[in-house]
């Protein structure tokens, strides 16, 4: 299967020569803003990720779609610092950050948006948000800005984030990973164990922050929540980049066979979920913008 | 009488039991630490007091000028190097090195300065005392419990306001999660706990001012005392601490009423019924961990 869909990640600009960027490039000179190469990372004996390459573009929105345990939330917990990879380098705006804790990762410009949230649940809402720019970057995004952007937040700023409801809290972690001013912002299953409609708003905001120049890298179990969202997708399988593409450009097909691998495809009938009816199908509820409660 | 009297006694007590239990608390809430080696510190302190006092010829209630901070310096040292090791690797091996950390200081102590126990001379201040009505209260015991009380209100304050605090509360509550949000939890681990071993220092003082204290005092007494109180309190808070402290000297007053030697066994039958009837301890507020 399309083996060739790895070096397919080299999509978009083309120029493969990171390295070679001086610091204060703006990476709209061509070169990838992150570059993953022959990632490879075991969780013990078990190798979650094989080889993985990957290039992204500043300030676009990108989406890895696949099924559970494909690798997604390794592979981005790897590029946020909180995996060592066995082998495989990870490069932002041409610096190698591979060696780099988590914590300098977010002060080059990394933050990852936990799967689960994460927030810390003594603390008040406010407090997450400060304690999210402790070591920030210098940038936009401010506790204003993030006020700005979730309207709702300014008047209930006082509460513990134990209190907030599933939708409040993916919020706040947000607002907790932009108050570091990211140039790369990885998002972990925002949808997981939200309602639609809650998931709908959270998605609607994404086209701000990407306008915003953040470049955003999401992971997503909800393919059509991504295809919708991201200009560029990926299809993780087992550990391995199975597809890559301009949501636009790919046929469900060619989703389907990469989501659940040749054998799902091949028997056809029967068992096909969710994933595959991804076309357009719920886009057209999309609306509410902004502020959300 | 007699009976009001002892519970006074006890919350006086109290006052030391909670300086002893704050440095355990704040470690365990903040680090998931069993410090082991608490009481044994607390030791040291008051032997380090003992030294700087020969040297310098300061008044003794003065020698925490130089002990607290060196002791905090002592803690932010051992928590970046011995102490994080030790979490690295499991909370088994902190129960272990702080064990053996205890017992290389008791044998230490032994071995260089003798098995013969000490006081901090603090001349008439030992004994002086004021009188209301029938009962008496020592200034000694009045101070050791207002500097508790003021330990552990500024601690808190400091926890809950200043922008340090914050970041102590945030790695408390999800080391994974702070490190995302760009903290370097090994320095905020640092920092608590160079807090903690500042107020063993000032435990282990008010101790050598208060009794009699020899190298092995540090388990026998302190560092079970210090347990006590954070339990009956509930692990990783501040006020339950000191809550815990009182409850545990009053208790402990009144067993002394019945018989000289109930004193201890009543603190441990306190400590005995909270652990069954309410292990979350005596507050249910939950202001770190």
């Amino acid at each position: 299967m399309s083996e060739g869909g790895i070096a397919a990640g080299g999509t978009a600009a083309g120029s493969m020569a990171a390295g070679s960027m001086a610091a204060g490039s703006m990476a709209a000179a061509g070169g990838p803003l992150l570059e993953v190469r022959d990632l490879s990372v075991h969780h013990g004996q078990l190798q979650a990720l094989h080889g993985v390459s990957l290039q992204l573009p500043a300030a676009a929105t990108h989406a890895m779609i696949g099924a559970n345990g494909a690798g997604k939330s390794t592979l981005l917990r790897t590029i946020a610092g909180l995996h060592r990879p066995t082998s495989g380098s990870i490069l932002l705006d041409g610096e190698d950050v591979t060696r780099m804790r988590p914590e300098r990762r977010v002060q080059a410009g990394i933050a990852l948006v936990p799967e689960g949230r994460r927030l810390f649940p003594s603390l008040t809402l406010e407090e997450n948000l400060r304690v999210g720019s402790t070591s920030a970057r210098r940038g936009l995004w401010d506790t204003e800005r993030i006020y700005d952007l979730f309207g709702w937040m300014r008047d209930r700023r006082g509460q513990r984030a134990a209190q907030l409801s599933g939708g409040e809290q993916q919020a706040v972690a947000i607002g907790r990973a932009l108050a570091a001013n990211p140039r790369v912002l990885l998002l972990d299953e925002l949808s997981l164990g939200l309602a639609p409609v809650v998931v709908r708003r959270i998605y609607a905001l994404l086209p701000q922050l990407a306008a915003s120049g953040v470049t955003i890298l999401l992971v997503e179990q909800d393919v059509s929540q991504a295809l919708a969202a991201a200009a560029e997708v990926h299809c993780l399988l087992e550990g391995r980049i199975t597809l890559a593409g301009p949501p636009a450009a790919l046929t469900a097909e060619q989703i389907e066979r990469a989501y659940f691998g040749v054998t799902a495809a091949a028997s056809g009938t029967g068992s096909q979920p969710a994933a595959p009816a991804a076309g357009s199908g719920s886009p057209a509820a999309d609306q509410a913008p902004g502020a959300s409660t | 009488m007699t009976w009001v009297n002892a519970v006074v006694q006890g919350i006086m007590i109290g006052g030391l039991y909670a300086l002893f239990a704050c440095g355990l608390s704040l470690m365990f809430g903040v680090m998931k630490f069993i410090n082991l080696a608490h009481g044994d510190l607390a030791v040291v302190a008051a032997y380090l007091a003992a030294g700087v006092i020969a040297v310098t010829h300061v008044p003794a209630v003065w020698s925490f000028v130089i002990v607290v901070p060196v002791f905090a310096a002592l803690g932010y040292a051992l928590q970046r190097t011995l102490f994080q090791a030790a979490l690295n690797r499991g909370v088994l091996t902190t129960l272990l090195v702080s064990f053996g950390l205890s017992v290389v200081i008791e044998n230490g102590l032994q071995q260089f300065l003798s098995a013969n126990s000490r006081q901090l001379n603090i001349g008439s201040l030992v004994s002086d005392s004021f009188s209301i009505g029938q009962i008496t209260i020592a200034y000694l015991d009045l101070g050791i419990l207002v500097v508790a009380v003021v330990v552990l209100l500024g601690l808190q304050y400091f926890l809950s306001n200043s922008r340090h605090g914050r970041l102590i509360r945030a790695v408390a509550d999800d080391r994974e999660a702070a490190q995302l949000s760009g903290i370097n939890y090994r320095h905020v681990f640092g920092i608590a706990a160079a807090i903690a071993f500042a107020s063993v220092a000032l435990a282990g003082l008010a101790y050598g001012m208060f009794t009699q204290f020899d190298p092995t005092i540090g388990t026998q007494a302190i560092l079970l005392y210090a347990f006590e109180a954070v339990v009956i309190g509930g692990l990783g808070s501040l006020w339950g601490t000191l809550a815990g402290g009182i409850l545990l000297g009053v208790a402990q007053q009144l067993g002394a009423q019945f018989h000289a030697a109930d004193q201890v066994l009543a603190g441990q039958l306190l400590f005995l019924v909270i652990l069954v009837l309410r292990p979350q301890g005596v507050t249910t507020r939950r202001e770190l961990a």
